[in-house]
């Protein structure tokens, strides 16, 4: 029993772990973990990762939650390339400094953004208030033009001239408004560069199948969600809005 | 010139940085940042641009944020990333940052994990109850410490359940990064009053054991600001500092 990875492709940090394990052809298990089913609360899969969320390993006996954690065990056991987690103590601290930045950062008020964009009006029947969404998107707007002010600024990578895992976490976490309406690669340009220079790096065809399903949200509907996951689901996602 | 870290330590984690320093005898120069004196462009998550000691401040970190590292004229930000920087650069004992590729990899879950938790819900407890009504002279609101302190709970109890359980440290026998990171996150509570160790015998025996492997005097320095914290509503706040934070915590009151 090898590698196995509990993901489902909605989620922004499954993707990551997804691209990664193929782009670099190690060998895993996909073991879906469909969130809309409620498939995460099982207890089966709470003995793989009790905090019940995705994405979440299991190595043999041990078992790791965290994406951030999974890419780099994988990085380490499986020896990937140099440039994902560079060697070069201050290009490392780059990738660090990037990947404990967006955390609040990119993917929460990316994810607000998505969330109250499709995912609650999914969920109640009803789109939110314009002035509500105005807020998430501006919130979103100030945290990319940090990111390209910052992180990105004149280079082709956040780490130099060579992808890494900050650039793959970035990107799918970018995604996910995008998903839900907001292609706020449309009017950055720089942003849309770097973008294709990373799923040139990954590689076209995995990263347009790693994003299929986000790329259809809108097509989802409320029946797809189990309807005894439904209040939870949405007494959930409406406390996460005013949080993050 | 050697390493320089912008610090405040009121803010946590600066101490943690702090504390791993002195612990494990980096020599570096401590450059004094203090977030609540500063002027435009400043206040808490901003590193201030006070005259005296800025000339690195402003440029150190385009993210304007304490605490910050600067090394000849590498900069950097975020403290897992200085954490790490450090224990790489000055080879810090093994237990910090386990070579072994479990232990590594438990570190990194909780150091993952800490930011939308732990970080999410302790620093709410000083917002409400200090800086809120010092800021916007609107009393403290109860209802929403409340919300708080439920919030951190829930924290809590999957730190204890999931990450601490029975063990000495959250990695096995031997302190690491994540427990310091953890630590000094539940002090900010402690220093305004909230005191979350109380009914928890657990987590306070590890405390304890947290402050004997950095050394308590230490432990206690590194604090001393935040168990102050009362003073703070002594100090002067710089008039454009209120001006700017007051609707930002106004809004944090909804």
């Amino acid at each position: 029993m090898g590698l196995e990875l509990y993901l489902d492709l909605l989620s922004q940090p499954c993707r990551a772990l997804y691209i990664f394990a193929r782009s670099n052809n190690i060998p895993f298990e996909f073991k879906q973990v469909e969130l809309m089913k409620g498939q995460h609360k099982t207890e089966e899969f709470q003995k793989v990762n009790m905090l019940m969320k995705v994405p979440a390993m299991r190595d043999g006996s041990f078992t790791l939650a965290e994406s951030i954690a999974i890419l780099l065990y994988m990085v380490r056991k499986f020896k990937t390339p140099d440039h994902w987690y560079p060697s070069d103590l201050q290009k490392r601290a780059r990738v660090d400094e990037y990947l404990s930045w967006q955390h609040i950062s990119i993917r929460g008020k990316g994810s607000k953004l998505f969330l109250m964009k499709l995912l609650l009006p999914l969920l109640t029947g009803q789109p939110l208030p314009p002035e509500k969404l105005e807020g998430a998107t501006e919130e979103l707007n100030a945290v990319l033009k940090q990111f390209e002010e910052t992180f990105l600024q004149d280079k082709p990578f956040i780490a130099g001239s060579e992808i890494s895992l900050a650039d793959l976490v970035a990107l799918v976490e970018l995604m996910q408004p995008v998903g839900s309406g907001y292609d706020l690669f449309e009017e950055r340009p720089k942003l849309a560069a770097w973008r294709r220079r990373v799923e040139e790096a990954v590689g076209k065809q995995l990263f347009q199948e790693a994003h299929e399903g986000i790329l259809n949200a809108k097509n989802l509907t409320v029946d797809m969600i189990a309807p005894e996951m439904l209040e939870q689901f949405k007494q959930h996602l409406l406390k996460q809005v005013t949080q993050l | 010139m050697g390493l320089e870290l912008y610090l405040d330590l009121l803010s946590q984690p600066c101490r943690s940085i702090y504390i791993f320093a002195r612990s494990n005898n980096i020599p570096f120069e401590f450059k004094q940042v203090e977030l609540f004196k500063g002027g435009p462009g400043t206040g808490p998550g901003r590193a201030a641009a006070r005259p005296s000691n800025s000339e690195g401040a402003g440029k150190v970190s385009l993210l304007k944020k304490v605490p910050a590292l600067k090394d000849g004229d590498f900069t950097l930000a975020e403290c897992t990333a200085i954490l790490l920087y450090l224990s790489r650069k000055y080879n810090t004992p093994d237990h910090w940052y386990p070579s072994d590729i479990q232990k590594r990899a438990q570190v990194d879950e909780y150091l993952s994990w800490h930011h939308t938790n732990i970080r999410a819900n302790a620093p709410k407890t000083m917002w409400i109850k200090v800086l809120i009504p010092l800021f916007t002279g609107q009393p403290l609101p109860s209802e929403k410490l409340q919300e708080v302190m439920e919030g951190l709970s829930a924290s809590l109890k999957q730190f204890e359940e999931r990450f601490l359980k029975d063990k000495a440290f959250i990695i096995g026998s031997e302190i690491s990064l994540a427990d310091l990171v953890a630590v000094v996150e539940l002090m900010q509570p402690v220093g305004v009053g909230c005191d979350i160790f109380e009914d928890r015998p657990r987590l306070m025996e590890w405390r304890r054991r947290v402050e004997d492997a950095v050394g308590k005097e230490l432990f206690f320095q590194a604090h001393e600001m935040i168990f102050n914290i009362r003073e703070l509503s002594n100090i002067q706040i710089h008039p454009q500092l209120k001006e700017h934070l007051a609707p930002v915590l106004m809004k944090m009151l909804k």
